[in-house]
């Protein structure tokens, strides 16, 4: 290793070092859009950017649960297709009803995560990718493999059309909600530090007698139910449950929260730096329509699938110094 | 005074095998108790008893007088009992306070973590133990000592009546030690029992009170360590006659010191980052070269570095070949092999066979055309199955339904079947009974004896002793002394560790 | 294979409850599913089965080494988007026979520089297996679908259409390759040297690299084999289809792969490469598939019953290990 990795390493580890990254480009690529496009710091792009981030932010926050304890959860996606589509059928009894619902509904799928993960000791992402296929499975069939329609007369609608105070989109509103209560999880409750304890050694956290089945078993749980509401932003985003919706999800979420500092062997990271992680990637693509939009390139759709890929390939190849550093010097 | 603990007949059998049987402990509030025996005793076994990380089949466990029956990690520190395993008890990404506090984080109000009063206690505990260190960073950044301190400090704020402590000095120099044992006798002052494992006996005359002798799944007896000899408390680990071992020593590997052949390989100022520091040696032809030292010395270090797998920062292998030596691979090309000292992890391939496990290192010489030539990898696997005398069902059972001493067998026969010039042996027979420990170290000597040379670990002074011509002694990642045999003692070789850590006292 | 190695296998329970299950299923057909005993039913689950089994292999080596490819599927869409873009173009159209070849090795090459990527990234960089192939996992099919601009891109070209669609001896061209590539892995992982130093790696990579085993090398070679039978299973599914839609190929694949791998008795630690484990959980995967829907049963509930499979095979498997 390098002196200078070591020398990042260290900074890293003094806590805190290791997101600076992420904030310094979330502001730098901010700074650059205000720069150049004349409509980037308007109050539709930032209330819609906002929108349509919401769901990923959520689920990247949920996935970074699931990491920091060295686990995965490839379901994320189907968990939220699977969902839009129950807030969909549940949309008539209103946002009251379809919510709390379609949120349970992920929580239950999460659950049955944790069940695989813990009680039946399936390894995560056999775990997850089996959900993931349950999830689709129980999508198309309750859907009939079609796209349904939430009840444009109820209150559901002004999840994703209405604002909170004429500002802000309720998603967003909701996401900060949901993002600060699980910060406050992680850094300030047991609950959150077995979290952190587990995935730098699930042992050694065991022999502390931590409860880390219980753990285990949370974050699962947390993955899904995160999961089911971003499946609810989904819904009311699109007007209609998406039952083909979510693929693809997981690896953003997992890029998010990679992006974000967080190893993914577990053991570090944070949520603050995880959404910063969501932002930036929702930012390139934000940059990247602007950019369509000037006519000075033309990408399409397909292209936004090739980026993410490689935007996530950028990312372990600076963690992956960054990660055999850490094992070496801490182990 | 009632006894702190008291575990009376205590049974434990694992599918069928017994690991203890009849076992006693007691352990008086505020002593020092080491508990000592060869591997395989069942000291560890008694231990997971006591704080519940398995369940006993017999026997009684009584705390302070009232039965004991723990079943979780969680429960036994309640009880104030707390473990400090020489690893993995810690998680060393996570700060030095969160280590500490773990599970019984002190609250606000709100029912949030209270991190002041948290860093606070830390901070309390540290200091008292003379350690003064930012509690805040991940404990991952501070020595293997400290570490181990801090641990100590997590059952300090657990205000655990008992500790103990698996191997905790193994991987310390003699200052780290002498500030743990200062720690210990602190906390033996407030009235803390510690239950001492070790394998050093050293160490038990320095700081332990009482001693119980463990073997083969019993507790042979417990003395008041002022009452004991190292001789004595060795025969009863062994079960030996006292007079057998001083005359005919402990192990198999003495006799036959060779003249010293031509120098095969040479290394001068070897420095790396796993802690080498300047190591000089030379390994001549047909002779057994031990590695002397304690723990963390530098012995293991020095094997991996010779063997390629640690880099140099500087420092100079020169192999009689002119090959560099910089990866495994080479090095087997060379006809070098490394048995390493952790079997399972380092060692065996569980699923293969006895057969595939002993061909593994020499597959480039079986391959014909992609191919492996089994008729000569079956002639090969057959030989060393017979002149080892390797119990096994036959060539196919796979090596993980082997016992350990045989598992050992089948490592060393995938050396030997490379027929090397040179074989680095780390800790040759630790975890192996005593049948199979005389038996490995007839096979090195007879393989010396027809021209192997050997580079020889050994936590086992009397193995080093007995069995190696010369020994390089190593402190702190240095070679410090070249021992010579014949004429070579225990003492000796004792002596020559803590001459050297005297006389660097002094400068 | 020799007999001492088959007697191993034989007494492994994984295997025999792949087997049973085979039965029952074989029997459940017998007796509800109209025209189950047909050549044409036989004909219609080989075809189908043969892509699973191809890729089921691949993974199976990858899985030994103790490691997994979530890019299958992805690398499929890649292969299938390329061949018919390069037997169309003019030059293929002006030269059949050097087109037809390069339309059939060029993207079996390509997938299996993917491999080869995939490997580089988990032994060199030491990326979790997972991760490092969720990159073509997402990005290998947007670059199909880049290629192709999302279309459709049907064709009418006989032979390569043989891929999917030849016969052999009255029986599908596909379970004829599906028998060579068998007889071929097996041979690699009982005898070559390559095969033993896979199972090395996989059951203990840090004793495997003492014993001088080039690591890194086996690692890529499994990813590279894996990607480059995925490859070759991308172009048999254009091919039984004479279309190709890089949104639908080798979709969801990489599940039916490791589902079949693991029915089959491959240990997702590594260390254990059953190829032909492999064909029989490719086998069952079909049969129930084709169970599902010759009922009556949508589609979407054999995804349902595709994870309880997966679940119940690593369950006993872990199960068994305690």
């Amino acid at each position: 290793m390098s002196v200078t990795t070591a020398f990042d390493l260290r900074r890293h580890l003094r806590g805190g070092g290791h997101s600076t990254g992420v904030w310094a480009a979330l502001a730098a690529l901010i700074l650059f859009g205000l720069l150049r496009y004349e409509n980037f710091g308007g109050a539709y792009n930032i209330s819609s950017f906002l929108n349509y981030n919401a769901m990923f932010i959520v689920i990247s926050v949920g996935m970074c649960f699931v990491i920091l304890t060295g686990g995965i959860d490839l379901s994320v996606g189907s968990v939220a297709a699977f969902t839009s589509v129950v807030a969909a059928y549940l949309s008539p009894l209103g946002i009251q009803i379809a919510l709390p619902g379609a949120v349970m509904a992920g929580l239950t799928m999460g659950a049955l995560n944790a069940f695989f993960v813990v009680s039946m000791r399936i390894p995560p992402f056999i775990a997850t990718l089996a959900t993931m296929l349950g999830a689709k499975g129980g999508a198309l069939v309750i859907s009939g493999a079609q796209t349904i329609s939430i009840d444009w007369g109820s209150n559901f609608t002004s999840l994703g059309m209405g604002k909170a105070f004429d500002l802000l989109p309720w998603t967003a509103v909701i996401t900060a909600i949901v993002v600060v209560g699980l910060w406050i999880l992680l850094e300030q409750t047991s609950l959150g530090r077995t979290v952190l304890a587990i995935g730098g050694g699930e042992d050694a956290a065991a022999m502390m007698g931590l409860n880390t089945r219980g753990a285990k078993a949370f974050v699962y749980t947390l993955s899904g139910g995160c999961a089911g509401l971003a499946g609810v932003f989904l819904a009311s985003g699109f007007g209609a449950g998406q039952p083909l919706e979510g693929i693809g999800w997981e690896l953003s979420a997992i890029a998010s929260v990679v992006v974000g500092g967080t190893l993914l062997t577990g053991g570090l990271g944070s949520v603050g730096a995880t959404v910063a992680g969501a932002l930036l990637l929702g930012l390139v693509f934000n940059i990247l329509n602007f950019e369509n939009g000037r006519g000075v390139i033309s990408l399409s759709a397909y292209w936004q699938m090739v980026i993410r890929g490689a935007f996530l390939l950028l990312v372990i190849l600076l963690q992956s110094r960054l990660s055999r550093a850490t094992q070496k010097e801490l182990s | 005074m009632t006894d702190l603990i008291e575990m009376t007949g205590i049974g434990k059998k694992f599918a069928g095998v017994i690991a203890l049987s009849d076992a006693n402990l007691s352990i008086r509030p505020g002593e020092v108790h080491a508990i000592i025996g060869q591997n395989g005793a069942g000291k560890s076994t008694l231990i997971k008893v006591l704080t519940g990380v398995y369940r006993r089949d017999t026997g009684d466990v009584r705390m302070a007088g009232r039965d004991l029956t723990l079943t979780s990690a969680r429960e036994a520190q309640d009880a104030g009992i707390a473990t400090i395993y020489q690893e993995l008890s810690l998680v060393t990404l996570r700060s030095v306070t969160e280590n500490v506090i773990m599970g019984y984080e002190p609250r606000t109000r709100l029912g949030l973590i209270d991190w002041r009063a948290a860093h606070a206690r830390t901070r309390q505990i540290l200091t008292r133990f003379g350690v003064d260190i930012d509690v805040t960073r991940p404990l991952g950044q501070y020595s293997t000592a400290i570490q181990q301190l801090v641990a100590i400090a997590r059952a300090v704020s657990l205000k655990a009546q008992l500790v103990i402590m698996d191997e905790a000095t193994s991987s310390l120099d003699d200052q780290e030690i002498e500030t743990l044992f200062s720690v210990v006798r602190g906390l033996k002052q407030d009235g803390v029992a510690v239950l001492y494992i070790s394998h050093f006996l050293d160490e038990l005359y320095r700081i332990c009170d009482r001693v119980t002798v463990m073997r083969d799944g019993r507790t042979v007896a417990t003395h008041d360590v002022a009452d004991t000899t190292k001789l004595g408390l060795v025969t009863e680990m062994l079960g030996r006659d006292a007079g057998e071992i001083q005359t005919a020593g402990l192990t198999a590997l003495s006799g036959g010191h060779s003249d010293p052949g031509p120098v095969l390989l040479q290394a001068t100022g070897l420095r790396t980052r796993t802690g080498l520091r300047g190591v000089d040696l030379t390994i001549r032809k047909g002779e057994i070269l031990g590695l002397g030292g304690l723990l963390g010395s530098g012995r293991t270090e020095t094997a991996r570095a010779l063997f390629g797998l640690d880099p140099l920062i500087s420092g100079q292998i020169t192999h009689h070949s002119g090959a560099a030596l910089d990866n495994p691979a080479t090095a087997i090309t060379r006809r070098i092999g490394f048995l390493t000292e952790d079997r399972k992890v380092d060692g065996i391939i569980p699923h293969l066979s006895v057969r595939e496990n002993i061909t593994l290192a020499i597959l480039p010489q079986l391959r014909k055309g992609g191919a492996i030539d089994r008729a000569r990898e079956r002639e090969i696997a057959d030989y060393y199955i017979k002149a080892l005398q390797i119990k096994t069902a036959g060539m196919e059972q796979p090596i993980r339904e082997l016992s350990g001493g045989n598992q050992q067998k089948v490592l060393l026969a995938r050396w030997l079947a490379l027929e090397p010039e040179i074989l680095i042996l780390d800790e040759p027979t630790r975890g192996v009974d005593v049948g199979a420990k005389f038996e490995i170290q007839s096979i090195i000597r007879a393989q010396v004896a027809a021209g192997l040379s050997v580079l020889l670990i050994s936590s086992e002074f009397e193995e080093l002793v007995e069995g190696a011509d010369r020994i390089v002694v190593l402190q702190d990642g240095r070679s410090v002394r070249e021992l010579h045999n014949p004429g070579l003692t225990q003492d000796a070789l004792i002596g020559a560790i803590a001459q050297h850590q005297d006389s660097e006292v002094a400068a | 294979m020799n007999a001492p190695d088959q007697g191993r296998f034989a007494l492994d329970p994984a295997r025999h409850g792949a087997g049973i299950a085979l039965i029952v299923i074989v029997i459940f057909n017998l007796i509800v599913t109209p025209n189950f005993f047909q050549p044409q039913t036989l004909f219609v689950n080989i075809s189908q089965m043969a892509t699973i089994a191809i890729v089921a292999m691949g993974m199976t080596l990858v899985i030994a080494t103790g490691g997994i490819d979530l890019s299958v599927g992805a690398v499929m869409a890649l292969a299938g988007a390329l061949a018919p873009l390069i037997f169309l173009s003019e030059f293929a159209q002006a030269n059949p026979v050097p087109g037809l070849i390069a339309a059939i090795g060029l993207p079996i090459l390509i997938a299996f520089c993917c491999g080869v990527f995939n490997g580089l990234l988990v032994s060199r960089l030491g990326v979790q297996p997972i991760v490092a192939t969720l990159i073509l996992f997402i990005s290998g099919r947007g670059l199909a679908q880049v290629l192709t601009n999302g279309n459709l891109q049907t064709f009418s070209h006989p032979s390569f259409s043989y891929l999917g669609t030849g016969r052999v001896m009255g029986l599908p061209f596909q379970g004829w390759l599906v028998l060579i590539i068998a007889i071929l892995l097996s041979w690699v992982v009982a005898r070559s040297t390559f095969g033993r130093q896979l199972l090395a790696v996989g059951g203990n990579e840090r004793a495997a690299r003492l014993s001088g085993i080039p690591v890194h090398r086996v690692k890529i070679g499994a990813y590279a084999i894996c990607a480059g039978l995925a490859g070759l299973a991308g172009l048999i599914v254009v091919a039984i289809n004479s279309a190709s839609d890089a949104a639908r190929i080798g979709n969801l694949m990489e599940l039916d792969a490791i589902a079949a791998a693991v029915v089959g008795g491959t240990l997702l630690q590594g260390g254990r490469a059953p190829i032909l484990g492999a064909i029989l959980g490719a086998i069952i995967i079909q049969l129930v598939k084709y169970t599902l829907l010759a009922n009556g049963i949508a589609d979407e509930v054999a995804l349902i019953a595709k994870a309880a499979i997966i679940i119940a095979a690593v369950y006993l498997q872990q199960a068994r290990k305690e």
